[in-house]
């Protein structure tokens, strides 16, 4: 069954049309990489993917039932997001990590936590350091760490390597790579063509709004 | 408690006062004379009028009276309190409820601990200090939470992306905000008799009463602020943060 399926949908704001008629299928465990001039649309794609978002014209499928009747909680732990600016909350970085577990009235499991945060190359130390004193690449990385800590069934990535230099962005490349191995459906805004091409089974162009192509990568 | 006894005359010539304020706009061109004439008036002509309108319900002693009247003026604060908050959806309502609420919890604890009888020479006075200490904390928690939901947006949305339900996902700007509308109050005790001596107390000294009794009042009147602040702020706050959600729990 196709896990997320766009039918027509546009999406307006302010009398300013940011989508129009998009039409497209997503598989489950596809890599797709989503690329295209910046305010082209893109983020507003991932962000309609994952409810925060509604359409104003047209219908999103997830897994066959319309999006916005389900419930959005719930579609967010499926379909999870992960912003181009990280934003860090609280004053630690165990802070970000313990709100995931919160809200689930769970408690931190520390085998996930620690194997997480060697699968981005990170030390545990970092979970007492204040998030004020952290790079960019390394608030990135908590970013994406958090995102994951409970598996998601999708993965929106917009433009999240942007800020980061060729060994961070290698490091998530390969984590986000392993990921989808493991089937996790991936979908990437990037900037980078060799980025968008290199793993992607499936390369999306958005032009204004609207769909440029979709290319079969593998 | 008869050193007050200002006779017409006195206020007559203390109105002079008004002068140097005029001659100071006069002078230094802050073309504020109409505006001073017209505050002074309006002050003197709604001061008439209210001392009759209490001399006539304190009179009457009716507590049905009384508590109209203390609706009124918790209606009057919900309304101002409303306007500061204009992206605050059903404001005047929320405002409303919360000063309500915060008031009447307060009254009642003064009324049941025997600290104020309820008759409308001390209900209303009291209620007065309350509300529109409550409508002022209000005003602030309404523009605290309105620009904490714009300048906040980012964090709000990757809360709601990690699956938070709303409120998880606004906390911090709801507890910002009821901070925001309480630290005036807390700041204020604070200073209580180092910087200011209040004006209820002033005006207790001033009609004679000693300052070992006036400061028993003013001690109880910090506490009701407190406590109304405290109320109506957290009411208002949880009250309208849905609002900056839709049906569908995203941020509009």
């Amino acid at each position: 069954m196709t896990q997320i399926e766009f039918q027509d949908v546009s999406y307006s704001n302010d009398e300013k049309s940011i989508l129009k008629d998009i039409s497209i299928s997503i598989e489950p465990g596809d890599y797709v990489s989503v690329m295209g001039p910046s305010g082209s649309g893109k983020s507003t794609l991932l962000k309609l993917c994952c409810h925060l978002i509604s359409p104003t014209g047209g219908r999103i499928l997830f897994n066959g039932d319309d999006l916005m009747q389900q419930d959005p909680i719930e579609v967010r732990k499926k379909i999870s997001y992960c912003f181009q600016t990280p934003t860090l909350f609280g004053e630690t970085v165990e802070d970000n990590i313990s709100f995931s577990y919160a809200i689930r009235k769970q408690n931190v499991d520390r085998e996930r936590v620690h194997s997480l945060f060697s699968r981005f190359n990170m030390s545990q130390d970092y979970l007492g350091h204040k998030i004020q004193g952290l790079s960019g690449g390394e608030k990135q990385r908590i970013a994406l760490i958090r995102t994951l800590l409970f598996m998601p069934d999708v993965l929106l990535l917009d433009e999240v390597t942007s800020a980061l230099d060729a060994d961070n962005t290698l490091i998530v490349e390969k984590a986000i790579e392993a990921l989808n191995g493991e089937g996790v459906t991936i979908l990437w805004v990037t900037h980078n063509p060799e980025q968008g091409r290199k793993y992607a089974g499936k390369l999306l162009t958005i032009e204004d709004g609207q769909i440029n192509s979709l290319e079969e990568l593998k | 408690m008869n050193n007050a006894n200002i006779s017409i005359g006195s206020l007559l010539i203390a109105s002079s006062l008004v002068m140097v304020s005029l001659l100071f706009s006069y002078f230094q061109k802050l073309k504020l004379e109409k505006e001073t004439i017209i505050s002074v008036v309006r002050a003197v002509i709604q001061l008439i009028a209210v001392s009759y309108i209490l001399e006539y319900i304190f009179g009457l002693n009716n507590p049905l009276f009384t508590t109209l009247l203390v609706l009124i003026m918790t209606f009057n604060a919900a309304y101002n309190a409303s306007k500061r908050g204009k992206e605050i959806k059903n404001g005047l309502l929320v405002s409303f409820v919360s000063i309500a609420v915060g008031a009447g919890i307060t009254l009642s604890i003064l009324v049941f601990s025997g600290a104020i009888k309820y008759q409308p020479n001390q209900i209303i006075p009291v209620s007065g200090m309350i509300i529109s200490n409550a409508m002022v904390a209000l005003g602030l928690c309404f523009r605290q939470l309105s620009s904490d939901f714009k300048s906040r947006r980012d964090e709000v949305e990757t809360k709601l992306s990690l699956g938070a339900d709303i409120l998880p996902s606004s906390i911090e700007i709801i507890r910002n905000s009821i901070r925001t509308g309480m630290i005036p109050t807390i700041d204020s005790a604070k200073t209580l008799g180092i910087v200011s001596l209040p004006g209820m107390m002033t005006g207790l000294i001033l009609a004679g009463t000693s300052p070992l009794l006036a400061i028993r009042y003013q001690i109880l009147v910090t506490f009701m602020l407190m406590s109304t602040t405290a109320i109506s702020s957290f009411m208002a706050c949880y009250l309208s943060y849905r609002g900056f959600f839709n049906k569908r729990k995203q941020l509009q």
